[in-house]
């Protein structure tokens, strides 16, 4: 194999991004894969008081105090349970570990470029401004959250001073 | 390896050394000057002028120079002290100290102030002995130490019975003593900068260089003790037409064991004991001086290690509750037990010891007052007897950090008695009384670290200022309580008692507000489980313990459910991944590895208040206090 072709293969390869899919409720949605620290069970969560509904608190992650967001009632979910397969999502964003309960992770899918179509103006509890397109396979379509943005939004009231980000 | 590297090892030896020379200079007794101390500030001085010189820093080299010559008059009773002597000569410290840090930022230091300091000297010099110093050599920075004055030679002669250094043109073997080929290489380059190498040889363990010039060993000494410890360097005088240094370097060892260096004895590589009244004289000085043996460590490498022992501790909790939940059935389960203790003990001392490793002496803040009472004193035309005690008394060096903010204060500003931002007593901004600002800042640090000022005045008697503060930051006292199905932790510093409310002792005020009498104190009522939406809480106030708590000088009773007990934790702070949480400082890991907030009772105070009032038009929603910012 020629040089060159090596180059060609490499190119197409990292503009495939890689997406951790997961559900809440019916809907399925996917985050760049790179943000995800690790996952693990919905355990030990000591409540904050007076912070919003979706912000269940904070848990001990190997000595990491860790702020834990439920999105499923931050997108006005019904059917909000805690059971044995709810998951947690551990984040890395803006220099900070996040947790994010989810009703279950499905899969780590490879999305090419043209497979992400973008997201049309829609919602009010879920802005376009969060979102870094529509994943489409086959029958199936993937709601791909730009996490950064979400969980440094003001409306998250995760961060102190957000609002300039 | 670039002789740059070593910048940063003089700057801070510098630096060190002119704290010596200040602590010195403070508490010399002008009228019957202790000889030790005067030859303290010499040496100072003269290390100091060592290591500017080997940097080329000619500006300091200079400035440290005079001041170098006055203080040999003055250990020689030469020069007669004086407390405003002594003044200049802080003055000057002062100036080297704007001067290092002006190299150590890479600019050139002031001119205008050298020049001054340097007429300042050398009119004492002129006035009170009679005598004009020598110019400050203008030559090369390497070789200027190459000409010892005469008054430096006579110093020498008479320090601590020393012998002399091999005088001009004199041969000196200097060995360097487990050295690694890096060092060694850039200490010969230094050597050759100061006399003409005739010879060398050796290996890592002992490397011998025989140098001829004027240099003295002391010289050499100086300037190689910013590369490498005094005792890897062993200087020997050679008479001058002794053996050719040809046969020198080839038979090292027969002359090593005639002369042995007096601090080789202990190196096991030496094995004569013979002494020679020989050139090491020097290094004895050196020794005299206690020598802490220490390593400087990044104050983020230890915080990690902190981090993990703190880890460690919440495992082994952990395990603890573990192994004390477990059926005692088996007799595997008191071997367990067993283990279990001797864990729990050496996870503690290992606690113990690292938390140490932070710990400051109290006096590294204490001795930057007896400089600042001095001045103040001067200024003010006030006597001021500055008495500290406990100085050994180690605190959290983070802790020491952050009160040197308080060093720009003075004492006239403590006797405003006022914190608030901007105001001041003085009608005019002089050194002394500032514009205001200053206190606000100190108050604000000390609450930020859990601690507490108190003032208490009385006219004519005087001006008491406490300044409470926990011993550390990352280990907080506590006292773990509960309310509803929730643990908090409250800082054990801010609890003073608990006791069981009385129905009679408690008042209702403006309707919402509730009062609870303490010995003929009302304090108002704080119930964590109405501030926190706490839920399953007791909400009979006498079914609940109220716990008297102070916070920023004012008591408050706090109802809880439950005291559990008193435990160390390990403070982690919120902010990190999440966000400032009213009422709540910080968080804790506890021993079963969940997360309990540790609460800020001034917080709780104004949150309550906030809530109180949000209540009161027409349900306010939750979100309203929430984003209430702290006033801080």
């Amino acid at each position: 194999m020629s040089q060159a072709n090596n180059g060609a293969v490499l190119a197409t390869e990292a503009d495939n991004s890689e997406f951790l899919v997961f559900s809440l409720g019916d809907e399925e949605y996917a985050i760049d894969i790179l943000k995800v620290q690790e996952i693990r069970g919905y355990e030990n969560v000591t409540r904050i008081a007076n912070a919003p509904d979706f912000i269940k608190g904070v848990t001990n992650l190997r000595g990491v105090i860790v702020p834990i967001v439920d999105l499923r009632i931050k997108f006005h979910l019904e059917n909000v349970e805690y059971g044995g397969q709810t998951v947690v999502i551990v984040v890395n964003v803006a220099d900070r570990v996040v947790g994010i309960v989810v009703d279950g992770v499905s899969d780590v899918m490879t999305l090419t470029p043209d497979q992400i179509k973008p997201a049309p103006e829609f919602g009010v509890t879920l802005s376009s401004d969060f979102l870094s397109g529509l994943g489409s396979l086959e029958d199936r379509m993937l709601v791909i959250v730009d996490i950064d943005k979400l969980l440094t939004s003001e409306e998250m009231a995760l961060v102190e001073g957000a609002s300039q980000g | 390896m670039d002789i740059a590297d070593f910048f940063d090892t003089f700057f801070e030896e510098a630096e060190e050394l002119l704290a010596d020379m200040e602590q010195h200079l403070l508490e010399l007794d002008v009228e019957d000057p202790d000889s030790e101390q005067l030859n303290a500030i010499f040496r100072a001085a003269h290390s100091i002028k060592g290591g500017a010189g080997t940097f080329g820093f000619s500006v300091l080299q200079k400035t440290t120079h005079i001041l170098e010559n006055l203080l040999d008059y003055a250990r020689k009773g030469e020069l007669e002290l004086r407390a405003d002597l002594v003044d200049t000569f802080l003055e000057a410290k002062d100036i080297m100290h704007e001067q290092l840090n002006a190299y150590r930022n890479e600019e050139e230091p002031d001119q205008e102030t050298y020049e001054r300091i340097t007429r300042t000297l050398q009119q004492i010099a002129l006035e009170e002995i009679g005598q004009s110093l020598d110019a400050p050599a203008e030559t090369t920075p390497l070789t200027n130490t190459s000409a010892p004055t005469a008054d430096e030679k006579h110093a020498e002669n008479t320090s601590a019975g020393e012998t002399p250094k091999s005088g001009n043109a004199g041969r000196l073997k200097v060995a360097l003593i487990n050295v690694d080929d890096k060092d060694r290489l850039l200490l010969v380059e230094e050597l050759e900068q100061l006399g003409d190498i005739e010879s060398q040889s050796g290996d890592d363990k002992r490397y011998e260089v025989v140098l001829s010039g004027s240099v003295s060993a002391d010289d050499i000494e100086a300037v190689m003790c910013f590369i490498i410890e005094p005792d890897q360097i062993d200087i020997q005088t050679l008479a001058t037409g002794q053996a050719s240094p040809e046969a020198e370097a080839s038979a090292p060892s027969a002359e090593q064991k005639a002369a042995p260096p007096a601090e080789q004895k202990a190196s096991p590589a030496s094995s004569a004991k013979a002494e020679t009244a020989g050139a090491q004289a020097k290094s004895k000085t050196k020794k005299a001086a206690p020598e802490s043996a220490s390593i400087r460590v990044s104050v983020d490498k230890v915080d990690q290690i902190i981090n993990l022992v703190g880890e460690l501790i919440i495992t082994q909790s952990m395990l603890d509750q573990t192994v004390s939940d477990l059926d005692d059935q088996s007799g595997a389960s008191s071997s367990l037990q067993n283990g279990m203790s001797l864990l729990q003990r050496n996870a503690r001392d290992l606690q113990e010891s690292v938390m140490s490793i932070r710990m400051i002496p109290m006096e590294f803040v204490f001795s930057r007052f007896p400089r600042v009472v001095r001045d103040t004193a001067g200024k003010l035309g006030k006597e001021i007897e500055l008495v500290t005690e406990g100085k050994s008394t180690e605190l959290d060096k983070s802790l020491v950090e952050r009160i040197n903010v308080s060093d720009t204060m003075s004492d006239e500003d403590v006797y405003q008695l006022i914190f608030a931002p901007g105001f001041s007593t003085a009608n005019e901004v002089t050194d002394v009384s500032g514009r205001g600002v200053g206190m606000d800042v100190v108050k604000r640090n000390i609450q930020g670290m859990g601690g507490r000022v108190e003032i208490q005045s009385k006219k004519g008697e005087g001006t008491t200022t406490s300044i409470v503060l926990p011993l550390t930051l990352a280990i907080l006292d506590g006292m773990s309580i509960k309310v509803g199905g929730e643990t908090f932790i409250l800082p054990l510093s801010t609890v003073l008692e608990s006791l069981q409310p009385n129905k009679d002792d408690m008042y209702a005020m403006a309707g919402d507000d509730v009062v609870l009498k303490v010995r003929d104190e009302y304090l108002p009522v704080i119930a964590i489980h109405e501030v926190l939406d706490v839920e399953n809480a007791i909400t009979d106030p006498t079914k609940s313990i109220a716990v008297i708590v102070q916070g920023e000088g004012r008591r408050y009773a706090m109802l809880v459910d439950e005291l559990v007990g008193q435990q160390q934790v390990v403070v982690k702070n919120l902010e990190d991944n999440y966000r400032k949480v009213p009422g709540i400082s910080a968080a804790t890991i506890l021993g079963d590895g969940s997360v309990a907030l540790i609460l800020d009772i001034s917080g709780l105070h104004r949150l309550s208040r906030a809530k109180k009032e949000a209540a009161k038009p027409a349900n306010t929603q939750t979100m309203s206090f929430y984003k209430e910012s702290e006033p801080s």
